[in-house]
């Protein structure tokens, strides 16, 4: 402090000589070592008063009152600048703890997506934020059944975050990869609606698909319509379903419906976040991912997933809107 | 040592009030700024006191530890007393608030020690040091 002061009084008198834009120049260096060494705006003031009383003596009364003035007001922008420092320590504290729980989420709801014999499955899914409030769970039994569900909570950020480890709970507890896809969904409503908090929904596309038949039977919980592509017909229908969010009342039943994947079929199923950029242009994404998906069909479907990331993002002018997840699977030409 | 008490009942007493803390700072030995400071800390416990107690009192003595010489003022009512002190120290302030308050006094002195009770009152306790 002490140190800076006399610098402070050094290149003050030096620009009272000679006005020279360099001592300016160092002088808003030195101010700027000063807030990095928390020195107040009031303390500035009552050096740079110090310093016109060294050099000339006695001020005038008028302008040493007018200072002390200038000194007291100028005490609550000292503490706003404290204020200021403060929140910043506060804010990577947050940020701190932020990244760790975006490690712990993505341990918790880490899972891999299972190899099988007769389909070809992709999947992305990329946070807008640090937590995902997305969360695709696969379940393998490497005879039968691949199970696979696709989920979004209402929301963003952390508390979709929290709420999707119950998801998950749910999920895992569940002995579901040859369960119905309906009894799949009214369990998790139950579950969701018992113990979270009434705000939070949940939406959930949950499909079995039959390794042995190639029937795929799916359910949907307010989720949105996945595109199944029949590559016979050329044409993609969509897996619509009316089924009501998770966690809004309990006993909700859900149906389900099947159909049977042939060579080149596949089936994508994203959440909304992957279609619910520049609506209000009347922008259609699901005409664009259709369009996306078909030129590419003939890449891998993790590399299908990548690509259809990669050109959505670009239309959104790189910026997500909403977390991003989907899934591809495709029936191998193999079986 | 001697000690000032000023009975805080109108808004006018703030003034008083600064008015008494900045002559003892500066008899003290408190240079311009600290006495600005310290008379911004005790204008912000005064209008408290005005605010949600009515009318309290606001205390200012000398003090010394260690051979070094202070400036102790605590306010003391009898109102409505705080809720949670801990959470109005790191910043959460009335609707009205001017943003500066208990978090900034506790920035412009050394100690603050808040002793309050709900329904009871409230005294706040703080010590600034010649450094
Ligand atoms: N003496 C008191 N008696 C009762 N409640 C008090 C007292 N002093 C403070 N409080 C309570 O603590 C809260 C925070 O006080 P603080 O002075 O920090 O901020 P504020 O008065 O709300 O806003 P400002 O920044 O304008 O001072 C007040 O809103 C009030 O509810
Ligand atoms: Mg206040």
């Amino acid at each position: 402090m002490q140190q800076l002061k006399k610098l402070y009084k050094q290149i003050l008198s030096d620009y009272i000589c000679n006005q020279n834009e360099s001592d300016l120049y160092i002088g808003q260096n030195l101010i700027k070592q000063m807030i990095q060494k928390n020195v107040s705006p009031e303390d500035v003031i009552s050096i740079h008063k110090q310093a016109l009383e060294e050099f000339y003596g006695e001020l005038p009364e008028t302008v040493i009152h007018a200072y002390d003035f200038l000194i007291e007001v100028m005490v609550h922008y000292g503490l706003k600048v404290k204020e200021h420092q403060s929140l910043l320590v506060k804010q990577e504290e947050m940020r701190i703890e932020m990244d760790i729980a975006a490690q712990i989420q993505n341990q918790l709801l880490e899972n891999e997506v299972p190899k099988t014999k007769c389909t070809d499955i992709g999947m992305i899914s990329v946070p807008l934020r640090k937590m995902n409030g997305d969360y695709v769970h696969f379940k393998y039994d490497s005879a039968n059944y691949l199970g696979v569900a696709v989920t979004d909570v209402v929301g963003k950020g952390v508390p979709a975050a929290l709420c999707m480890s119950m998801v998950k709970y749910g999920l895992d507890t569940l002995e579901y990869a040859n369960s119905n896809p309906s009894y799949v969904l009214e369990v998790l409503n139950q579950l969701i609606e018992k113990s979270v908090d009434d705000s939070m929904f949940v939406s959930l596309f949950y499909a079995r698909y039959n390794l042995h038949s190639n029937i795929f039977t799916w359910s949907s919980a307010g989720h949105e319509p996945s595109l199944y592509y029949n590559a016979a017909e050329h044409t993609f229908y969509d897996l619509e379903a009316k089924g009501l969010l998770l966690g809004i009342l309990p006993e909700v039943k859900y149906s389900q419906q099947e159909l049977e994947l042939k060579e080149n079929d596949f089936i994508i199923i994203m959440t909304d976040g992957v279609t619910d950029f520049r609506k209000n242009e009347g922008f259609d994404a699901r005409e664009k991912i259709k369009e996306l998906a078909l030129s590419f069909q003939h890449l891998n479907a993790q590399e299908m997933c990548n690509t259809i990331y990669q050109e959505l993002l670009k239309l959104q002018d790189f910026k997500l809107y909403d977390d991003f997840t989907v899934v591809i699977i495709k029936k191998n030409k193999l079986f | 040592m001697n000690k000032k008490t000023i009975e805080i009942i109108t808004e006018l007493d703030i003034i008083t009030a600064r008015k008494l803390g900045r002559n003892e700072a500066k008899r003290i030995g408190f240079d311009k700024v600290d006495q600005a400071r310290i008379t911004t800390a005790i204008g912000e416990l005064a209008k408290n006191i005005f605010f949600y107690a009515q009318t309290g009192k606001i205390v200012i003595e000398e003090t010394i530890r260690e051979g070094i010489k202070g400036i102790a003022i605590t306010s003391i009512d009898k109102g409505q007393g705080i809720g949670d002190v801990q959470k109005v120290l790191e910043g959460e302030h009335s609707p009205t608030s001017t943003g500066a308050g208990l978090p900034a006094v506790k920035r412009l002195v050394d100690s603050i020690n808040i002793e309050s009770e709900i329904g009871k009152g409230t005294i706040v306790k703080i010590v600034k040091w010649l450094s």
